[in-house]
């Protein structure tokens, strides 16, 4: 099995003084890190494939969408003036009013990350964490 | 011309309020900074900041003097187009918030060298990391310095050469003050203050503009073309009508665009914010407050900019020193009518804009000593054995030498467009590190060639098309000078836009795809610790208790 299975009175590594101890995961900024194998072993584990998908489902097409409506946006502005001058109300134009929309979106998608990163990342994430952390102390 | 329009309110006042703006600051700078001396205090402030905090620092950081004053007086000449410019330094904060703030969070300890050395080879990718962070923190100095001299002119009344630079001076004294005395938490508390003062000084602006108009933007933009017209007949139009600013340079302003939404999440001293907080969920609520108090800010500078064409109009704040840079202090005199409470609260604005130049220093400052002592000098020189205690000696002592830098570079500088300078650091910062984060980040094939040709590609290539930009020289075969570059009297331009970014940021990522696939090196165990933490923070650094 694994080393991060042991506990510490087993490991035979951890009665070592520490500036003999020949494990790089045990000297070093962290002396209590979680071991290479248990860090590879969970990334193979349903779990961490869950959380990774949950993560990259939400982050990646939300990136491709905001970035493709700031770029219309853009393209808009600078080669369909004629469209983007079209006065709406009063004196405020199509343009002004999508620009106005750009600060709605961003602060709606900030929204929404929050939500869905409490509710379906936080929890698994810190279940996988405290599965590392618990073995290597 | 009376002595009111050549500068604006009462020099010994704005002085006054700058004075005691900066002795505020240090008394507060001093008070947090007791205690703590170990590396971690100086470079993170040991991790300790709320979210909240956090966020509003860093809203602290980026609303720099560039962002108050030049974004409001965009607003207040181009009306539509200054709107367009803000919109991207906006957005750009859901590239860090989706992508990069929390792995950031888990994976590194103090420097952006921290997460893209972190399965690669050390030396080689620390050295690249920490020369562009140097190269970007360094633009982003020069513009906030040569900012300082514009602010002053302008608000002081002080537009002789050598006082200007005698300003620049104090002000690169100042900032080594307060990041020698205070390290991180001493310059994260200075800007939190300045960050709540800017922002209650804008949205005080913004509701008096705005009520004067009946809460109608319609009839501001209205009154503010109205007046524009009256003036010089047709100047008014502009501010309604996409194009004013940016008509004769469509595929500059794509690549200025491209700059900035990129360039947010890879400037340095954005990403060392982001160690400041204890977790991850900090972090992330840290870049969420940002987004809040950065959107609402640039809300409140687009009623200033035309608030500033509809009463105080363009042609008056065109007589200014700073020009169009005078729009937002312009406004702050004459709203109240240019009395006495017009003095007094065009003092405190300025005192605020002030105070933003040296927060932004002084974080600049601290992200540069920090890549330079942990990255080169104990990585690279040490490798990796240097103690605690001289890394921060050496980030100290660096902190000294670039103020010096940062003061005669200022000096250079101080006749140079803010602007311009501003958005060479954003591109520089999205051609060279952007793409190695995110690559190193989310491909598992990633590797140290890649992580290697891809910053030095982006980060050469962007230098190598602004130095033959108009932004630098006249363009080859032209006969006469052009007087808006920096070495007008040079013809051997070949590249049309003044912002490289449109081909940099593509070459910064090609190149980090075509290094990683002609190498063959791969490290699986690394690649798994680097994701597994980047996701559930397992392993990160933690705040240090007190």
């Amino acid at each position: 099995m694994a080393s991060h299975d042991m506990t510490p009175a087993d490991d035979p590594e951890r009665h070592l003084p520490t500036d003999h101890n020949p494990l790089p995961a045990l000297g070093g900024d962290q002396p209590t890190g979680p071991s290479a194998s248990a860090f590879q072993e969970v990334q193979a584990s349903p779990e961490f494939a869950e959380l990774r998908s949950r993560f990259r489902r939400f982050a990646f097409p939300m990136t491709a969408a905001f970035l493709i409506w700031y770029f219309a946006y853009v393209l808009l502005s600078t080669y369909a003036e004629s469209f983007m001058n079209i006065r709406v109300f009063g004196n405020v134009s199509l343009g002004i009013l999508l620009g106005l929309m750009q600060f709605v979106t961003t602060f709606l998608i900030t929204w929404l990350y929050i939500r869905h990163a409490g509710k379906n990342l936080d929890p698994l994430a810190a279940s996988l964490r405290e599965k590392l952390e618990g073995d290597a102390r | 011309m009376t002595a009111l329009q050549t500068t604006l309110g009462t020099p010994w006042l704005n002085i006054t309020i700058f004075a005691v703006f900066v002795l505020i600051t240090l008394v507060i700078v001093i008070r947090v900074s007791r205690g703590g001396r170990k590396g971690k205090d100086f470079y993170t402030g040991g991790g300790s900041f709320s979210g909240r905090q956090n966020g509003i620092a860093i809203a602290g950081d980026y609303l720099s003097a560039a962002s108050f004053l030049g974004i409001a007086g965009a607003v207040a000449f181009y009306g539509y187009d200054g709107l367009l410019y803000s919109i991207g330094f906006l957005v750009a904060w859901l590239v860090a918030l989706l992508l990069v703030a929390e792995p950031l969070r888990n994976t590194g300890k103090y420097t952006m060298a921290d997460v893209l050395s972190f399965r690669m080879q050390n030396k080689p990718v620390r050295t690249a990391a920490a020369i562009s962070t140097l190269a970007v923190s360094f633009f982003y100095l020069l513009a906030q310095m040569a900012g300082a001299g514009t602010l002053v002119a302008l608000l002081l009344g002080i537009s002789a050469d050598f006082a200007q630079m005698g300003v620049i001076a104090i002000v690169g004294l100042l900032m080594i003050a307060y990041v020698l005395i205070g390290g991180m938490k001493g310059t994260t508390w200075v800007q939190m203050i300045k960050a709540v003062l800017l922002i209650i000084g804008a949205g005080i602006l913004f509701f008096w503009v705005l009520g004067r108009f009946g809460f109608n933007l319609s009839d501001l933009m209205g009154a503010a073309a109205a007046k524009g017209n009256s003036e010089v007949a047709g100047s008014g139009d502009k501010l309604l009508h996409a194009m004013s600013k940016y008509g004769t340079n469509k595929l500059g302003f794509i690549s200025l665009s491209i700059a900035l939404v990129l360039g947010t999440a890879g400037l340095p001293h954005v990403l060392m914010r982001f160690y400041t907080v204890p977790s991850a969920k900090e972090a992330r609520r840290s870049v969420s407050w940002a987004i809040s108090l950065i959107g609402a800010f640039y809300l409140f500078t687009l009623v200033l900019g035309f608030g500033a064409a509809a009463i105080v109009g363009q042609k008056t704040i065109n007589t200014l020193p700073g020009k169009s840079n005078a729009a937002a202090p312009a406004l702050a005199f004459y709203l109240p009518g240019a009395g006495t409470a017009g003095t007094v609260f065009l003092a405190v604005i300025a005192g605020v804009a002030f105070a933003t130049i040296l927060a932004v220093v002084a974080g600049l400052a601290i992200t540069a000593s920090a890549s330079f002592a942990h990255d080169i000098y104990n990585a690279v020189i040490k490798d990796g054995k240097a103690d605690p205690t001289s890394e921060v000696k050496v980030a100290r002592a660096t902190v000294v030498v670039i103020g010096v830098l940062a003061i005669f570079g200022g000096i250079a500088a101080r006749s140079l467009n803010i602007a311009f300078l501003v958005s060479l650091a954003f591109a520089v910062a999205a051609s060279a590190n952007l793409p190695s984060i995110l690559f190193s980040l989310y491909w598992k094939r990633f590797n140290t060639r890649g992580t290697v040709l891809s910053i030095y590609g982006g980060l050469i290539s962007a230098l190598v098309l602004i130095f033959f930009s108009p932004a630098v020289m006249a363009p080859v075969g032209s006969t006469k000078p052009l007087a808006t570059a920096m070495l007008p009297d040079l013809h051997w331009g070949w590249f049309p836009l003044d912002n490289p970014a449109i081909i940099s940021v593509p070459v910064g990522f090609l190149l980090g795809v075509i290094g990683t696939l002609t190498s063959k090196e791969t490290n699986p165990e690394k690649q798994a610790e680097m994701e597994v933490r980047s996701l559930t923070g397992a392993g990160a650094e933690k705040a240090s208790i007190h």
